[in-house]
């Protein structure tokens, strides 16, 4: 395998509504700060590769209308995936292995949460035959799953509200930061859930944001940063959607996405999760295998911001970052889509 | 480049404007059936399934791969989406070989599919946005001024336009999947049928249709595993540009022009019109023919329209150069799927499987797709020796 490193990763800061800007001028500035970061110019990038969803925009194509803020001229060798950006990611990690005269990519994730309601567009997410008729939204189909831990004794209330309180005081060291704060979980249980046993700190903000990151192989990277997270492992993995048919207290794919990533083959300095509604974070620490002596979400996780189709990419960034600026030897960053954790990808990054 | 990648399984639905028989699922998988048993595999030898569809606005999903990801054999495995607008059928395949030639897989499937039934398609397309210059009535509104233009700098007679629809419309006789089977179709019947947006008439109109194509792409290793020889991927490439700029070529964009050049060095084409046996060319509307005639370089610019009124595209009047041997778009249009039939007819010429439609002694195709506002391109080269 070509080695092939993460060099660079902005975001703008996480805002429950964008009013002022597009999605395009949204991504511009972020893009364009990244590459004056490490010297490169836009024509200087070998493949460009995004993640976004329609939905969210409200319109089709709305990556089409992105595209004009990279100022895609000459015609630039360029994909896109419809979901989330991870996949992005491992799409252009895929493009590199193959064509060695890819040097650098950029990829870049936005989402617009605030365009519509995005709990009741993401029921269209469920078979259209069978589920959406009946509008499952994400907090519902959620709080079956964290229902399921609390019946199987494998978490309590307090302990999904534990991920709320460890998310949002890390995240007081970011400042682009949406939600953070010093918490504890006695307090937060008196609120009301939304739906049961999930309350507020457990759901994810509802966030506008972009986010880009830019990639190198092999000397390319030694010459564009001093520091860069080299990627050990990239996979991902996909489970069966129904909710009925698989125990939603475990997450199959993230294990074998983990495993088959080798994300046991060393220390987990940090790791960032994409999990949406806190009782996730318990079922990924699991699947992943991490342990105590990894600090989970140093960014704030979640809490931090949830630009959704980019959160993914925001974790492979954060992780990335830590290990370009020598906080961390070593990382693990997950990206997830779909109803309750059903599809995951872990990504594995080292420093040299 | 790393390992060599073949195609050794193909797969099509009969395209159709109502699949009231299946659902979205079952068509995909029928499709893919088809094209496991061709290669000689089932779900169970698969690495990885690569999937494409346009915007999921079309059927009113979101991300439907999600749900089918259990009908497409992939629990527990990687299941990957592609959305690059028209051009995804072929992008979808070009990120399915990467995982070959990359070396991160030996067997996979790629799959591109719509089921345009589920709703409108020309209305899912139009949304007006604020701020936002409106697309007007569905694509051919788009496209009727980029081919207006054409005929303007060209000078071309308006039978070209004309021309292309019955060549491609007899082609599809040849094509048990294709769409429209329009038997009686001649020069009159197609300049007779309404003017839809000028100087598109109905009759120069791709379809809406349900349908879904799917391949085996396979590493050096599995290539001699199918039921007839491997089409071999002698080259791939995609391009994209902005869809407004001052001072951008719609007519002849240069994304398609760059795409070509980039993709024609790494199979050291120098004259495609002599080098390939054939072409399957993302042609939605007849004009496009001769416009990317040009744009592909298989002759100068300005000249397209003669090769067209002269019968080089033509099986029917022995072309040289036979286009869209399948019936092209204009006969077959599952947007999501329309780029992988393009590819796939590309394969099957190699491998001699295209039956009535087949070119005698196919060895290079080129398969092409297009989309947005003529700004992304995805083509490729198949070839029946190895690169």
């Amino acid at each position: 395998m070509r080695d092939i490193a993460i060099i660079a990763f902005g975001q703008t800061e996480n805002k429950r509504t964008e009013r002022l800007l597009n999605e395009a001028e949204m991504i511009a500035p972020v893009v364009g700060d990244l590459l004056k970061s490490v010297g490169l110019k836009r024509t200087d990038i070998g493949f460009t590769c995004s993640g976004s969803s329609d939905y969210l925009a409200g319109q089709p194509f709305s990556f089409v209308m992105a595209l004009d803020a990279l100022g895609a001229w000459p015609p630039i060798n360029e994909s896109h995936t419809e979901g989330e950006t991870a996949w992005a990611l491992y799409e252009t990690w895929v493009k590199m292995q193959a064509d060695e005269e890819i040097e650098t990519a950029l990829i870049y994730g936005f989402g617009r949460q605030s365009m519509g309601s995005p709990r009741e567009v993401m029921t269209l997410m469920n078979n259209p035959y069978l589920e959406a008729p009946i509008q499952p939204d994400t907090i519902s189909q959620a709080a079956l799953q964290a229902r399921v831990m609390i019946d199987k004794g494998i978490a309590t209330e307090k302990d999904f509200a534990e991920v709320a309180v460890r998310n949002l005081k890390h995240a007081k060291s970011n400042p682009l930061a949406q939600c953070s704060g010093d918490f504890d979980a006695e307090t937060l249980l008196k609120d009301p859930t939304i739906a049961s046993p999930l309350r507020k700190h457990d759901c994810p903000p509802i966030t506008d944001g972009a986010c880009a990151i830019i990639m190198a192989a092999g000397d390319k990277a030694r010459e564009l940063c001093k520091r860069p997270a080299w990627i050990r492992g990239i996979e991902h993995r996909i489970d069966v959607q129904a909710l009925g048919q698989r125990d939603l207290s475990e997450c199959p794919s993230a294990k074998l996405a983990a495993e088959a990533a080798g994300v046991s083959k060393g220390k987990v300095d940090i790791a960032e999760l994409h999990a949406p509604f806190t009782p996730q974070d318990i079922i990924l620490q699991k699947a992943l295998g991490l342990g105590d002596d990894t600090v989970i979400n140093p960014s704030g996780g979640i809490h931090q911001g949830n630009p959704m189709m980019g959160t993914s990419l925001v974790r492979i960034g954060e992780v990335a970052n830590r290990i370009i600026n020598g906080e961390a030897d070593r990382g693990v960053a997950h990206g997830s889509q779909g109803p309750c954790l059903q599809q995951n990808i872990v990504t594995v990054l080292e420093g040299e | 480049m790393g390992d060599r990648c073949a195609v050794i399984g193909i797969g099509q639905t009969k395209h159709t404007d109502k699949r009231l028989d299946v659902n979205q699922t079952g068509m995909i998988r029928e499709s893919c059936n088809r094209a496991l048993k061709d290669a000689n595999m089932t779900w169970k030898d698969l690495d990885a399934v690569v999937i494409g569809h346009a915007p999921d606005t079309i059927e009113g999903c979101m991300t439907p791969e999600l749900y089918q990801a259990e009908a497409l054999g992939m629990v527990g495995k990687p299941l990957f989406r592609v959305h690059t607008a028209g051009s995804v059928g072929g992008s979808t395949v070009i990120v399915g070989s990467k995982l070959i030639t990359g070396g991160i897989h030996e067997k996979i499937l790629v799959v591109g599919w719509q089921k345009m039934s589920e709703s409108q398609s020309t209305w899912a397309l139009s949304p007006v946005i604020p701020f936002q210059p409106a697309l007007m009535a569905g694509a051919g509104g788009f496209f009727a001024p980029h081919i207006r233009e054409y005929i303007r700098r060209s000078g071309a007679p308006e039978h070209i336009g004309i021309k292309v629809a019955v060549k491609d419309r007899k082609h599809a006789l040849r094509n048990p999947f294709a769409h429209i089977h329009q038997e009686s179709v001649c020069e009159e019947e197609i300049r007779n049928s309404p003017m839809l947006w000028d100087p598109i008439r109905f009759g120069e109109t791709c379809p809406s249709s349900d349908g879904s194509c799917a391949m085996v792409l396979v590493s050096e290793k599995h290539a001699d595993r199918g039921s007839a020889k491997p089409a071999w991927i002698h080259g791939t490439e995609m391009r994209s540009e902005p869809t407004i700029m001052p001072g951008r070529d719609e007519v002849n964009p240069r994304s398609g022009s760059d795409c070509a050049k980039s993709l024609y060095k790494q199979a050291g084409i120098t004259n495609p019109r002599k080098q390939f046996d054939m072409a399957e060319v993302y042609v939605p509307f007849s004009w496009f023919e001769p416009m990317w005639l040009e744009n592909l370089g298989f002759c100068d610019e300005g000249e397209g329209w003669k090769l067209t009124d002269e019968g080089a595209t033509s099986m029917d009047e022995g072309g040289d150069i036979p286009w869209n041997c399948s019936g092209g778009v204009l006969s077959s249009n599952p947007i999501g799927g329309t780029g992988t039939v393009r590819f796939a007819e590309a394969a099957l010429q190699v491998r001699g499987q295209a039956g009535d439609r087949q070119v005698d002694g196919a060895k290079l195709a080129l398969g092409h797709a297009y989309g947005g506002g003529s700004q992304f391109f995805a083509m490729w080269i198949v070839g029946s020796e190895k690169p």
